[in-house]
C-alpha cells in the first residue's frame, strides 16, 4: 500500500516535471507569465455548468426569453470568470529568501516574497508544496507579501521543498488557476542533537535524576568517549552503562592544552545516525562552553578552532556525513 | 464523533462576512416571490436566513440535524398540501425557495455556501416564469449583481475585501459578459418549446377570447385593460370604423351558446398586392393559451406554422403560449366565399327548433314585408336603433331563453347579445349568418407608431351571406351605440356605471397621464417585440435581415462561435494593450531609428562608432545633412548623458529626427 502511494507520488512528480519541462529550476525570482499558468474548472465549476444546463432546458421548455437571457448572461459570466481567475495569478513575481539551517526534527521555514506589480489586488492565493498544507495570502496592488512555508525536517541532510504550487480560484470559484514554481533551493538539516544519556535505551529505561553537568572537581563537561583501560572509574558514565551495557568515560575540562578533540572513534559503537546525533550534541555543547574544539571523523580532521563559522563547518560536515553526493550541496 | 479537521479551502472565510452577503443576496432574490407564492413560503425562508445570520454573528446556535430533517419534512408536507403536487411551476418554485433557506441553515463549509449561491441564481430565474416585464427584468439584474458580488466575496479568501471592490468586480465581470450574452441570445439555435408537458399552471390569469360565446363571455374581458396585441402598419392605419380584428368564427348555436365548427383548412386567399384595399402590418400577439391568431378583417396571408380555416380565421399549429410576432396582409374589399355550398348554407341557417320562438316569429314577419335580403337587414338594424335598446356592460341576467329575453324584455346588453340576437333573427328569416368574435378599435400610439388593442376592446359582430357579395360584415352594436365603433369602448361606456374603474378613470386624467401611458406602452411594445417574442421565427427573420439568408443550426452555431471569438479577441487585445510592457529604453529606440534612416542612404554607423564621431563623419560625407544630424546628435547626447528623462525634450528629439531626410 505504501509502495503504491509512493509510486503515485512519483508518477505525479514525473507528470509535473514533464508539463513544466521547459521551466528550468530558477535561481531567485520567478515571474508568472502566461505560458506557465494552468487552469481547470473546480468541482463547483462543474456544478455551475450543470445548473446552467437545467436553466437552459427550463428556458426552452417555457419559451421564456428572459430565462434564456439570464442563462446566457450567467454562461458568459462563468466563461469570463476563467479569464479573471487566470489574471489573478498573471504577472506575479515570486522571490525566494535564503532559508536557515535547522536540526532534524525541527521545522524548516522557507520564505518567499510575492510581488504584485499590477493595479489590482490579487486575492485568495495559496502556496503549498506537493504534500504540505497550503498557506493563504493576498497581495495588494503594487505591493508585496511574505509567505512562509513550514516544512518538517525529518532527516539530516539536504531538504528541498521541490516544486511549489501557487494557486487560487478567486474571483468566482468556478476555475482554479495554478502555476508550478521550481526554485533551485535547499536547506541543510543538521543531525538531531542527542545527549549521550538520552540515547535510545537498549535495556530497561532509566528514571534517574537529571544528568549532572559538572564533575565534583568543578571542571566543565566536555564530551564522552569509550572506556579505555586505565581510565578513572570516577569518570565512568554510569547512566550510559545502565542503558547500553557498555562503559563510557565522561570527559571534562581542558583535556590537552585548552583543546578538546571530539573523536568519532571515542563514541560508543552503534547506529550511525545515533552516533552522529551524539557528535552533534557534543559540538553544540563545546560551542556553548566556548571551548576550542576539533572534529575527528573518519577521513576528516578539522583542526581545533572556535566561533560560529567553525561550528557551522562541523555541523555541515555532520549533516552530510556518509550521504550520497546528490543529497548534499 | 470525531470531527476531521477541515481543509483550509473548505473553510468559510470568516472575517469578511461573506456568508452575510450570501444571505442578503438570497433575500433579494426571493422577495419578488411574495407576489407569486403564499406568504408563508417567503416568510419561512426569510426566517431561515435570519437564523443563519444570527449564527454567523454568534447570537444563535446552529440548528441540530434533527430540527433540519423535521423542517424539511414539514415544508415538503405544506407544499404538498397547498399545491397537491411537488412538481410543476408553483410547487417547484415553493420547494426551491424553502430548500434554499434550509440549505443555508446547514451551511458550514465553503462548498455548502457555493451551492447556496448557485441556488440563488436559480431562484432568480424562476421569477421570470411569473413576469418578464421590464421592472421585473431590472430587479433581477440587481439580484444577479448582488449574488455575483456575494460569490466574489466568498472566493476572496481570508483577507477582508472592501465592499466597493466586491461590487466593482462583480459589475465589471457582468458588464464584460453582456456582449457574449447578446450573441448567444440572438444566435443560439432556438427550439420551439415545450420539451416536455407544459404544466397547467405555467400561465396564470391569461385572458383572451374564449372558444365559445354565451351572454356575458365577452363583457368579462372588458374588466381587463391588459394588452391583447399591438400592430404596426406598413402604411397608414385603417380608419377607426374599419378596425375589425377577426378572431374565431362561430356557426353552431344551441339556444344559448355559440361554438365554432370544424377547423377545415383552406388555401390562402389571393393576395393581389396592387389593390387599394390591401393592408400589410406586423402584429405582436400576447399569449392567450388558444390557437387562433388575430388578424385585420379579412386576412389573406398565412403566417408560418398557421393555417387558414374555412371560416377565414387563422389558427396556429400550437397554442400561443408566449408573445408571438407575425407579419400579415389583409384586404377589406374581398368577396368571401362567393359560392356557398349546400352543406354550408344549411349550417349557416340552422337554429335549434325550440330556441327563441318570438324572435323567429318576428323574423318571419319581416321576411313577409321585405323580399330583398338587404332591406330586411336594414329593417333589423332599424329595429335595434329605434326600439329602446341600451348598450351596457351590466345587463340583467338572462335565464331561460336568452335571445328572446334580451330582444323583448331586457333590451339592454353588450355586443355579444346584439350579435347573437341578430344572427338568430337572420337565420330565422332565411339569410345565412354567423357570429364573428374578435376585437374592434384600438388606441393609436403616435410615439411608437403602432396600434394597441386591449382585452377591453373585445367585440362580437355578425356576418351574413348575400348572393353575389359573399359574407358581409354587419355590426348590430353600431346600430345601438355607433360611438362604440367610431370612438372606442371608453367613450361608449363613459356614462355606464357598470363600466370598470380604469375606463372611467382614464377619462378624468388629463394629457399628462396620456403621454406617460404612450411612453410606457411604446417601451413595452419594443421590449415585447424584440426581447420577449424572440423565438425561432424572429431569429430567422433577423438573419435574413442581416443578409445571411436561411442558416440551419450548424450555420448558426458557427456564426455564434465566430462572433464570440471576435469578442474575446477584442477583449484580449484591449487587455494586452493596457498591460503592454513599457519600452525598456525609448531613447535607444529613437537613436536606432535615426541609424536605420541613415543606413538606407548608405551611411551605416560602425558598431564601435560613438554618436558624435558618427555625426562628424556624416558632416564630411554628406554636408547637406550636417546641420540636422548634428542638431539631433547633440540633443540625443544631452538627453542620454545629461538631463534625465524629460518628456518635452524627448518630443523635440523626435521632431529633430523628422528633419533628417537623406
Amino acid at each position: 500500500m505504501k509502495a503504491l502511494v509512493l509510486d503515485r507520488r512519483r508518477l505525479r512528480e514525473r507528470a509535473i516535471a514533464w508539463i513544466t519541462r521547459r521551466q528550468l529550476p530558477e535561481g531567485r525570482t520567478l515571474r508568472l507569465h502566461r505560458r506557465c499558468i494552468y487552469i481547470l474548472p473546480t468541482r463547483q465549476g462543474y456544478t455551475f455548468a450543470l445548473i446552467l444546463l437545467v436553466m437552459l432546458l427550463g428556458a426552452i421548455n417555457y419559451s421564456n426569453s428572459m430565462a434564456f437571457m439570464l442563462t446566457f448572461l450567467l454562461a458568459a459570466l462563468g466563461a469570463n470568470a476563467m479569464w479573471h481567475t487566470h489574471r489573478n495569478l498573471l504577472g506575479l513575481r515570486v522571490t525566494r529568501r535564503p532559508a536557515q539551517p535547522v536540526f532534524a526534527g525541527q521545522t524548516a521555514q522557507f520564505v518567499y516574497t510575492v510581488e504584485n506589480p499590477s493595479r489590482v489586488t490579487r486575492r485568495g492565493l495559496l502556496l503549498e508544496t506537493l504534500d504540505g498544507t497550503p498557506v493563504p495570502f493576498d497581495v495588494g496592488a503594487r505591493d508585496e507579501t511574505q509567505v512562509t512555508l513550514d516544512l518538517p525536517a525529518r532527516r539530516r541532510g539536504v531538504l528541498r521543498p521541490g516544486r511549489l504550487r501557487l494557486h487560487g480560484r478567486y474571483p468566482m470559484g468556478l476555475f482554479r488557476a495554478w502555476s508550478w514554481l521550481h526554485f533551485d533551493e535547499s536547506v541543510l538539516v543538521y543531525p538531531k542533537p542527542l545527549p549521550m544519556d538520552q540515547a535510545p535505551p537498549f535495556a530497561g529505561q532509566d528514571e534517574g535524576e537529571s544528568r549532572e553537568r559538572t564533575d565534583p572537581a568543578g571542571e566543565e563537561f566536555a564530551g564522552v568517549r569509550g572506556y579505555q583501560p586505565g581510565d578513572s572509574p570516577r569518570h565512568l558514565d554510569w547512566k550510559a552503562l545502565a542503558r547500553t551495557g557498555d562503559l563510557y568515560i565522561k570527559q571534562f575540562g581542558e583535556v590537552s592544552g585548552g583543546q578538546v578533540w571530539l573523536d568519532w572513534d571515542q563514541l560508543p559503537a552503534g547506529d550511525l545516525e545515533i552516533r552522529l546525533s551524539m557528535m552533534c550534541h557534543q559540538v553544540l555543547q563545546a560551542q556553548a562552553q566556548g571551548l576550542r574544539f576539533g572534529l575527528r571523523m573518519p577521513g576528516l580532521e578539522l583542526e581545533p578552532d572556535t566561533g560560529e563559522a567553525h561550528q557551522r563547518r562541523c555541523l555541515e560536515y555532520l549533516a552530510c556525513f556518509a550521504l550520497p553526493a546528490d543529497a548534499c550541496p | 464523533m470525531s470531527v476531521a479537521p477541515m481543509r483550509l479551502e473548505d473553510r468559510l472565510p470568516a472575517r469578511s462576512g461573506a456568508l452575510l452577503w450570501v444571505i442578503a443576496a438570497i433575500g433579494v432574490a426571493i422577495v419578488p416571490h411574495l407576489f407569486n407564492q403564499p406568504v408563508w413560503v417567503v416568510l419561512t425562508t426569510v426566517l431561515a436566513l435570519a437564523w443563519r445570520g444570527g449564527v454567523h454573528l454568534g447570537r444563535l446556535p446552529m440548528p441540530s440535524r434533527w430540527i433540519l430533517v423535521l423542517l424539511t419534512i414539514l415544508m415538503t408536507g405544506l407544499v404538498l398540501g397547498r399545491y397537491g403536487t411537488l412538481f410543476g411551476r408553483d410547487a417547484g418554485v415553493a420547494l426551491l425557495v424553502l430548500m434554499t433557506g434550509l440549505k443555508l441553515l446547514e451551511t458550514r463549509t465553503y462548498r455548502d455556501a457555493m451551492l447556496v449561491v448557485f441556488l440563488g441564481y436559480f431562484v432568480i430565474i424562476t421569477n421570470f416564469f411569473y413576469s418578464q416585464e421590464i421592472p421585473a427584468a431590472l430587479y433581477m439584474l440587481v439580484a444577479v449583481f448582488a449574488t455575483t458580488a456575494a460569490l466574489v466575496r466568498l472566493n476572496a479568501g481570508e483577507g477582508v475585501q472592501p465592499a466597493r471592490e466586491s461590487f466593482g468586480l462583480a459589475g465589471l465581470m457582468l458588464g464584460q459578459a453582456v456582449p457574449v450574452m447578446i450573441i448567444l441570445f440572438l444566435l443560439f439555435p432556438r427550439l420551439p418549446g415545450p420539451l416536455w408537458g407544459m404544466p397547467q399552471d405555467s400561465t396564470t390569469g391569461v385572458t383572451g377570447l374564449s372558444d365559445s360565446m354565451s351572454p356575458g363571455s365577452i363583457s368579462e374581458l372588458l374588466q381587463s385593460d391588459a394588452p391583447a396585441f399591438r400592430v404596426s402598419f406598413t402604411d397608414e392605419p385603417p380608419a377607426p370604423a374599419q378596425r375589425y380584428w377577426r378572431g374565431p368564427v362561430f356557426a353552431h348555436f344551441d339556444g344559448r351558446t355559440w361554438r365554432a365548427g370544424r377547423e377545415t383548412e383552406i388555401d390562402a386567399l389571393p393576395l393581389l398586392p396592387d389593390t387599394d384595399g390591401m393592408v400589410t402590418y406586423t402584429l405582436n400577439l400576447e399569449p392567450h393559451e388558444r390557437r387562433w391568431l388575430l388578424a385585420l378583417d379579412v386576412p389573406v396571408a398565412v403566417p408560418p406554422d398557421a393555417r387558414m380555416t374555412e371560416d377565414h380565421y387563422l389558427v396556429a399549429d400550437r397554442p400561443v403560449r408566449r408573445l408571438v410576432q407575425y407579419s400579415l396582409a389583409s384586404r377589406t374589399d374581398l368577396i368571401l366565399e362567393p359560392e356557398l355550398s349546400e352543406a354550408r348554407r344549411r349550417q349557416a341557417l340552422s337554429l335549434p327548433a325550440r330556441a327563441a320562438p318570438r324572435a323567429q316569429a318576428l323574423a318571419q314577419a319581416w321576411r313577409a314585408q321585405h323580399e330583398e335580403d338587404d332591406t330586411l337587414i336594414q329593417a333589423a338594424l332599424r329595429h335595434f336603433n329605434e326600439e329602446p335598446f341600451f348598450y351596457t356592460l351590466s345587463p340583467p341576467r338572462l335565464e331561460r331563453d336568452p335571445v328572446d329575453q334580451f330582444l323583448f324584455e331586457a333590451r339592454a346588453g353588450f355586443c355579444e347579445h346584439y350579435a347573437s340576437a341578430f344572427v338568430v333573427l337572420m337565420r330565422a328569416a332565411g339569410i345565412p349568418a354567423r357570429v364573428v368574435t374578435g376585437y374592434q378599435g384600438g388606441e393609436y400610439n403616435r410615439l411608437g407608431n403602432y396600434l394597441l388593442v386591449r382585452q377591453s376592446d373585445a367585440h362580437a359582430w355578425a356576418e351574413v351571406w348575400l348572393e353575389g357579395r359573399g359574407w358581409v360584415r354587419v355590426d348590430p352594436t353600431a346600430a345601438v351605440a355607433p360611438e362604440r365603433i367610431e370612438q372606442g369602448i371608453r367613450i361608449a361606456l363613459s356614462g355606464d356605471l357598470g363600466a370598470p374603474d380604469f375606463i372611467r378613470r382614464s377619462l378624468d386624467w388629463g394629457m399628462v397621464r396620456l403621454q406617460w401611458e404612450l411612453w410606457r406602452d411604446s417601451i413595452d411594445y419594443y421590449w415585447s417585440g424584440w426581447v420577449l417574442a424572440f423565438g425561432p421565427e424572429r431569429q430567422e427573420e433577423l438573419l435574413e435581415r442581416l443578409g445571411l439568408g436561411r442558416l440551419d443550426w450548424r450555420g448558426m452555431i458557427t456564426l455564434m462561435v465566430v462572433l464570440i471569438g471576435a469578442v474575446v479577441l477584442v477583449f484580449a487585445a484591449v487587455f494586452l494593450w493596457r498591460n503592454r510592457l513599457p519600452v525598456a529604453d525609448p531613447l535607444a529606440v529613437v537613436y536606432r531609428r535615426f541609424c536605420r534612416r541613415l543606413a538606407r542612404a548608405g551611411l551605416t554607423r560602425a558598431p564601435h562608432e560613438p554618436p558624435m564621431d558618427f555625426a562628424r563623419r556624416i558632416a564630411r560625407e554628406r554636408p547637406d545633412l550636417a546641420e540636422p544630424v548634428a542638431a539631433f546628435t547633440r540633443e540625443y547626447v544631452a538627453l542620454r548623458y545629461g538631463a534625465g528623462p524629460d518628456p518635452e525634450r524627448f518630443g523635440q528629439l523626435r521632431g529633430l529626427l523628422r528633419r533628417i531626410n537623406p
